[in-house]
């Protein structure tokens, strides 16, 4: 086991930052992750994930830092999606192309950047290198708001999510809800694109919540479920990136496809969407 | 400088016909455009969207591993696809848990690509080549295996034609009638896989969806039937995909000089653009129906979950006079 | 005599008992349908309606009794028996015409690309015609009401030319205008043409006027004859088990089990008209 683990890892600063950064992004994807899988959106989310990737490159290019690209093409996105309405059924087509112009946009971008070999790998399927203390504060302050928006958002989308009808009739701004939660799902987004990369998103917001909703059919437990196994996933990840130098999306979607699986074929085969009655 | 010098090299230059790989390239924009939007229509009527973007990324995987083992990545690209495709479909019908899988699995195949990358220290470009294309650097011999390849497709799509539309659009009674649902859903994702693969040849895997699906939920929303919607996304797929090569080779003089811009960026735009002007545009069917209009559905309603359509039963608070013509017509009968 | 009858019969369905995990959804079953025949196949959701129409269709096999069509046991793709689905939800943006959905009914499930003549026109326009559909038949399919686009999947149905025909819950989503429509569409159809009807409901109050005989299902119990006959709170309360009521109120038929409404309750928009 001392082998796994090598001491010298937490003593470096740029493994801590890595550890910090991916621990919350891993919190957070796993948070709302669950929501996206409840609500049925994982497609507009590894959309948003797409867009992210533009505002990402096209920071690169003119010299700024990444994320502030990332979230800002990633809200925009969002409200974009939000308006065109891609949480209806048949508007698959529109995400589809949507995320499709993003990454065109993203690959524009890139080729326009003489020095896009590494920067592409990295943007697109995640690093652990070069994030300075400063981005592990402002990832810090970003989940934060997601969380907060979250709480403020929780039982209306809950109730829009289950009953769009009925929670209109209770006066719920169906609409508004949704767009904002789309936000949400891009900031978080945003958030983690630098631990796993802006393809494989998935494997950090949709397969642990996935995971849980076979595990527990309580919202809570399943919410908890979700973030612990997405925490791990990243954990793991970090570890053998640091000792092997592999690609850290790499691990981390095997690790949740591994856990996805084991979920899916031994939990508990009582429901696969948490039973939310208690909540009205 | 004249206006026409202008034009002729910020936007279009007849000698670029006489560059062979141009050329080769306009010809293999052509025959992708084309299975694509037969194939496209059918994809969008099954809400396959997310499931034909999932399959490329897949088929990324067997790129990248192809070409890790030194082999021509193209059928890599094409047997992970069409793999991928396959096992989506065995993975059952409901929707939004196929989804869920679907795209846990597509998470997996592109970190394991990533893995392959990782290791493949011979070719830098060969990330960006997969995943976003190099359609200029498709060699004569493969755009030849992709006419052969696309004819093949378009003739299997003629012969699943009609259980493939009955099962798409009522599928109980298809099946009722003797269709077999698995074959044809089978046979029809492998045709999508390939005609995907294709694609990726052009824009890459990453934006082949943009050729699967984009024209042909164009055409979709300015022709109603079937045979007239594929032609016009043929049409337009072809000219979107020959106007993206135009403007990525002149793009060679735009800023910042002497770095051509990709052409999947023009494609991938063009497509999307297009298409939104369509959903704009479209032509409304209020002059016929002017009170089927009245019952659609509150297009900010959300659907309950497992609904599969925002198209929810009409409330009947007034009788429409269509509806008293209707049952005057019955009795007349 | 009744081997007479159920020669004569189009559909006959002789005992047929069927358990799905473990529970018996069908305990014999029988039915003798005859041309020209409607008959309202009555039960609460998950009665084993569904059930019995998928062994009509030959997509099921019963674990014993006989169905028989045309005097020959079933298979799948019997041409002699026409299906209308349950109500369908299609994308507005659907690319295709109410015409096209209907033109399916000829041959969708043979392989290859059907060949436009005139007469395939003609026959889709005839179709058409015999639904009161016509004039909405170039319309997109997913932008037309629920009871339009049911006329069209009778439609649908008509044009293999049927002995028999199905319909699975068409009354479902519709208000009562559209529903009562239907049925009497529907019921002139099949006298016109002499076809075997079988429409399954979960209301019997918009089938009323229509119904030759009802088949009720209840706890995979059956009772077939007239409503007269059947819907009464003896015969009901054996077939359920335990004590219903059969009310008459304001011309409709409620079956009233302890407090709930088993059968007959009130169409969709009243329910939410004082939320």
């Amino acid at each position: 086991m001392g082998n796994l683990i090598q001491p010298d890892m937490f003593s470096q600063p740029y493994m801590q930052n890595a550890l910090l950064t991916g621990s919350i992004a891993a919190l957070l994807a796993g948070l709302v992750g669950f929501f996206v899988v409840l609500r049925g959106v994982s497609f507009a989310a590894h959309a948003l994930g797409q867009i992210g990737f533009a505002g990402a490159a096209g920071a690169v290019l003119i010299g700024v830092d990444p994320l502030w690209g990332l979230v800002a093409f990633a809200l925009t996105g969002a409200l974009g999606l939000g308006v065109l309405g891609v949480q209806e059924h048949g508007r698959d087509v529109t995400t589809a192309l949507v995320l499709v112009a993003a990454l065109g946009v993203g690959a524009l971008f890139l080729a326009l950047n003489t020095t896009y070999a590494t920067a592409a790998f990295a943007l697109l399927f995640g690093t652990i290198v070069g994030v300075s203390r400063d981005q592990v504060w402002q990832t810090a302050v970003l989940a934060a708001a997601c969380v907060a928006a979250l709480t403020v958002l929780y039982r209306p989308l809950l109730l829009a999510t289950l009953n769009a009808e009925l929670a209109a009739a209770r006066g719920v701004p169906v609409r508004l809800v949704s767009v904002l939660f789309l936000v949400v799902v891009g900031v978080a987004a945003a958030v983690t694109i630098p631990t796993v990369g802006t393809l494989l998103i998935f494997s950090l917001m949709v397969g642990p919540a996935a995971a849980a909703t076979y595990l527990s059919s309580r919202p809570w437990r399943a919410m908890g479920l979700a973030i612990g196994l997405a925490l791990a996933a990243t954990w793991v990840g970090l570890v053998v990136a640091y000792d092997t130098g592999w690609p850290i999306g790499f691990i981390i979607s095997t690790a949740v496809t591994v856990l996805y699986l084991g979920a899916r074929l031994l939990g508990p085969r009582t429901r696969r969407r948490p039973e939310i009655a208690a909540v009205y | 400088m004249t206006e026409l010098d202008w034009l002729r090299q910020y936007v279009f230059t007849p000698d670029m016909f006489a560059n062979d790989q141009v050329t080769n390239a306009l010809l293999a924009g052509a025959v992708v455009s084309v299975v694509c939007a037969a194939l496209g229509y059918f994809v969008v009527l099954r809400g396959l969207s997310f499931i034909g973007h999932a399959v490329t990324d897949i088929g990324f995987t067997g790129g990248a591993g192809a070409a890790l083992l030194g082999l021509n990545a193209l059928w890599g690209l094409a047997t992970f696809c069409v793999a991928a495709a396959l096992g989506v479909g065995a993975l059952g019908d409901r929707a939004r848990e196929r989804d869920v899988a679907t795209g846990v699995i597509l998470a997996l195949g592109l970190g394991l690509g990533a893995m392959f990358l990782y290791i493949n220290t011979r070719y830098v470009n060969t990330p960006f080549t997969l995943l976003f294309g190099s359609i200029f650097e498709v060699d004569p011999d493969t755009t030849r295996v992709m006419v052969v390849i696309g004819l093949v497709c378009l003739a299997v799509l003629v012969v699943l034609y009609r259980p493939l539309l009955f099962s798409s659009l009522s599928p109980e009674t298809a099946q009722a009638r003797g269709v077999p649902l698995q074959l044809v859903s089978a046979l029809f994702l492998a045709c999508m896989a390939v005609a995907v693969a294709e694609a990726a040849q052009v824009v890459g895997v990453l934006l082949s969806t943009a050729l699967l699906v984009g024209p042909a939920a164009t055409a979709g929303y300015l022709v109603t039937r079937p045979g007239p919607a594929t032609a016009l996304a043929a049409l337009l797929g072809v000219l979107e995909t020959w106007l993206g090569i135009d403007l990525a080779y002149v793009s060679y003089y735009w800023p910042p000089g002497g770095k051509g811009w990709p052409v999947s960026f023009f494609i991938t735009a063009l497509v999307l653009v297009v298409y939104l002007l369509a959903r704009l545009i479209r032509p409304g069917f209020r002059r016929h129906l002017p009170m089927s209009i009245s019952q659609l559905p509150n297009p900010g309603a959300m659907p309950t979950p497992g609904a599969r359509a925002s198209c929810a039963s009409p409330s009947a608070s007034a009788i429409p006079a269509h509806r008293q013509r209707t049952a005057a017509h019955l009795r007349e009968a | 005599m009744a081997d007479l009858a159920a020669a004569a019969a189009v559909l006959h369905l002789d005992r047929v008992a069927l358990s799905l995990g473990g529970h018996p959804v069908l305990r014999e079953v029988s039915l003798d349908l005859h041309a020209g025949e409607f008959v309202g196949l009555i039960g609460a959701n998950g009665a084993g309606k569904t059930t019995l129409l998928r062994l009509i269709l030959g997509l099921l096999r019963p674990d014993s009794g006989a169905v028989q069509v045309l005097g020959r046991p079933v298979g799948r793709g019997n041409a002699a028996v026409g299906y209308v689905p349950q109500k369908q939800q299609f994308d507005p943006e659907t690319p295709l015409r109410g015409r096209d959905l209907v033109a399916l009914g000829i041959d969708g499930q043979r392989w290859g690309i059907p060949w436009p003549s005139r007469q395939r026109r003609r026959r889709v326009d005839d179709a058409l015609r015999q639904v009161g559909a016509l004039e909405y038949a170039d319309a997109p399919v997913g932008r037309l009401s629920g009871g339009e686009q049911q006329r069209l999947l009778i439609a649908q149905a008509l044009l293999a030319d049927p002995k028999i025909l199905l319909l699975d819950e068409p009354l479902s989503h519709l208000d009562i205008r559209s529903a009562s429509e239907v049925v009497r569409l529907v019921a002139r159809i099949g006298k016109a043409r002499g076809v075997a009807v079988l429409l399954v409901a979960h209301d019997m109050n918009p089938l009323l006027e229509a119904m030759d005989r009802v088949l009720y299902l209840a706890e995979g119990r059956s009772a077939v004859g007239t409503v007269e006959e059947v819907v009464r709170t003896e015969v009901l309360s054996q077939l359920y088990g335990y004590p219903v009521d059969v009310l008459h109120v304001r011309g409709r038929i409620l079956v009233v089990g302890g407090s709930e409404i088993l059968v007959g309750g009130q169409p969709e928009h009243e329910v939410h008209a004082h939320d």
